[in-house]
């Protein structure tokens, strides 16, 4: 329903449109700008990223196979490590040696692919842990609840907002380690919400998540895009998942950023079929089924919704 | 045989001076172990500076030093008590600092090994003999509390019949367990603010924290020093109510007893620390007197346990009683065993 889209994020589309489909293409936009990143772990190089641009308002995945350097580069982005050597900035603000929790500050907000639900605390709790500028998490203030209590229900009524919207509302007093997988995944996008990041880094959102809930999860991630107009990276294995809703695809391999373009793109991609069998053409490969089976789908994404 | 004794040593235990030492120590553990997930095994670090502390600045000067082998003492002397008090937090405010920088960042168990090896440090830097003018060495120094003393107001006498405290001991108990309760108080009104949270998801996941814009260093930090003051209090609590201090005193066992206390109560609850110090020093001081009456008995006969033999026996007895709990109740006294299994997912 493109009717419900927001406009920032129809423009970004339609400035993304005439952007060529090759590897480090400069963007409209960017909230992300990556120059030269480079991680090594001993004599291996796992993130070797020379250029990437990432938009604002829109649904960037990143992909590739296993070991392709897509975690490593996300900790990179987001402070949990650092690089040997490159920079980056984000929202126009250089981010090297800019810890994690700053990153996060600023507005750039991950998820892990491990999830990570806070088990021996309450669904709320977690939802209003991530509450950002709350006066009561200082030492001194904190002994005196009429100093954070007003803070605390405008927190307390944003989470609830945001657990209605992920259907969480039924667990709010339970302990987040009695949730199921899927749920936790589902906690953990709602949680990194709470933050009111600009843009949502999401590592693999939808590993062990059952089919039923993926669609649902799917439909979460696509209106933090189309509703709030918010700008989300996610890393992901399934291109069927990857197909449906992202705008652009980046794809890795061996540290390197092999072909980017739209997600249509990308199937029919030389390199990138070749990154993912290892070599020359060849078959029985599932991933390359996906690849192409997505390819072949004539539904412009977009216009899934 | 007079089994009444057993519950009268039991409770002479678990309310007196050791008592409030545990106590504190415990809790200032708990915030450490308990909410923020630092595994601190040098707890007795904190105590021995708090109680080195005020017993430095508030002993005799040489003059009048009686115990003190020279007058070759240096450092301060014969300060009011209340300086001592300030000191002794101001130096397990550093001791946290030096501690914790470099090893907050790192995974838990460094600060563990770290704090244990610092702790065992700072008792050999203290009882050594080049610290002698200072510390005077492995005797200790004694007779530096009197300020304390002249303030009681509680007329000389004995009291509660067979308890049988002093003045002077009902004294020290009073303030004692007001301290224990105003630092309950203070951590519980912590722990229930988002302050408290923070810790808490730092425990639960300090990535997590990290993600959603959680200085966790900072905090932490924070964490490591209340705590570590809440120790030197105890420190200081066990030199004032005993007027000595001596560095074998200070040995790593109790930072474990600590551990036992805070585990036998429930590792991040209120009155986890409380009710496990009561429990802990009632059990082990009952124990001691209920074997000491059976052998006088002859309901032991002495050929199998004999009267020296007792204090080592009620410790594997508390050993035993202990890996019963973990068995059979591993949450503690006031733990949530819903939480507890949810851990170890």
């Amino acid at each position: 329903m493109p009717a419900d889209v927001n406009a920032a994020t129809i423009a970004a589309r339609e400035a993304m449109a005439s952007v060529p489909a090759e590897p480090g293409v400069p963007k409209p936009d960017p909230v992300l700008i990556v120059d030269g990143v480079k991680r090594h772990f001993g004599g291996l190089t796992a993130v070797d990223v020379e250029h990437l641009e990432v938009q604002r308002n829109l649904i960037t995945a990143l992909i590739g196979p296993n070991g392709a350097g897509k975690t490593t580069f996300f900790n990179l982005m987001t402070g949990f490590d650092s690089p040997n050597e490159g920079k980056w900035s984000f929202d126009g603000r250089d981010l090297g040696r800019v810890s994690a929790h700053k990153v996060a500050q600023m507005g750039m907000v991950r998820t892990f692919q491990l999830t990570k639900s806070l088990n021996r605390m309450t669904v709320i709790e977690n939802m209003r842990l991530a509450g950002t500028g709350q006066t009561g998490e200082r030492f001194l203030p904190a002994i005196v609840p009429s100093m954070w209590r007003k803070q605390e229900a405008i927190l307390t009524q944003r989470a609830d907002v945001l657990l209605e919207r992920f259907t969480l509302e039924a667990k709010r007093e339970d302990l987040a380690g009695t949730l199921s997988g899927g749920q936790r995944k589902l906690l953990e996008v709602a949680r990194a919400l709470m933050v009111q990041p600009e843009l949502v880094c999401l590592d693999e959102p939808m590993a062990g998540v059952n089919p039923a809930l993926v669609q649902s999860l799917l439909g979460h991630v696509k209106s933090l895009r189309d509703e709030l107009g918010m700008t989300v990276l996610f890393v992901e294995h399934d291109m069927d998942v990857v197909m449906d809703i992202s705008d652009w695809v980046v794809v890795m391999a061996e540290g390197r950023v092999i072909a980017e373009g739209p997600p249509r793109s990308i199937g029919t991609n030389k390199t990138v079929i070749q990154a993912y069998l290892g070599g020359g053409d060849g078959e029985g490969e599932v991933s390359l089924a996906d690849i192409e089976a997505a390819a072949g789908n004539p539904t412009p994404t977009g216009d899934l919704a | 045989m007079e089994l009444g004794n057993v519950l009268i040593d039991g409770l002479r235990a678990a309310l007196g001076v050791e008592a409030v030492v545990f106590a504190l120590a415990a809790i200032g553990l708990n915030i450490h172990f308990g909410y923020t997930g630092l595994l601190n095994f040098g707890q007795v670090g904190f105590m021995l500076v708090g109680a080195y502390g005020v017993a430095i600045m508030a002993r005799q000067c040489p003059s009048a030093a009686a115990t003190q082998s020279a007058a070759d003492q240096i450092g301060p002397c014969g300060e009011p008590l209340i300086f001592g008090v300030i000191l002794g937090i101001v130096l397990a405010v550093i001791l946290a600092l030096l501690l914790g920088a470099p090893t907050l960042r790192l995974r838990a168990d460094y600060l563990a090994i770290t704090t244990i090896a610092a702790a065992e440090i700072l008792r050999f830097l203290f009882r050594s003999d080049t610290a002698d003018p200072l510390t005077n060495s492995v005797f200790g120094i004694q007779q530096f509390a009197n300020d304390f003393f002249v303030i009681n107001p509680i007329p000389a006498g004995r009291y509660f019949g067979q308890l049988n405290y002093s003045s002077q001991q009902l004294w020290t108990m009073v303030v004692g367990w007001s301290l224990v309760l105003l630092l309950t108080l203070w951590t519980w009104l912590l722990m229930r603010s988002p302050w408290g949270r923070v810790l808490k998801s730092i425990r639960e996941d300090e990535d997590a924290a990290r993600a959603l814009g959680k200085n966790v260093f900072s905090y932490k930090m924070q964490a490591l020093i209340l705590g570590g003051v809440f120790g030197a209090l105890g420190g200081m609590f066990l030199a004032i109510g005993t007027q000595a201090v001596a560095p074998d005193t200070y040995i790593p066992v109790r930072t474990f007893f600590a551990y036992v206390i805070i585990i036998l109560g429930g590792a991040g609850t209120i009155w986890g620390p409380i009710v496990g110090t009561f429990l802990f020093l009632f059990l082990t001081s009952g124990l001691e007197t209920l074997l000491r009456e059976l052998i006088e008995g002859g309901i032991i006969p002495s050929s199998f346990i004999s009267l020296p033999e007792v204090g080592p026996i009620r410790f594997i007895m508390v050993g035993l009683m202990l890996a019963l709990l973990m068995a059979f109740r591993p949450q503690g006294i006031f733990g949530d065993k819903e939480e507890m299994l949810l851990d170890a997912r």
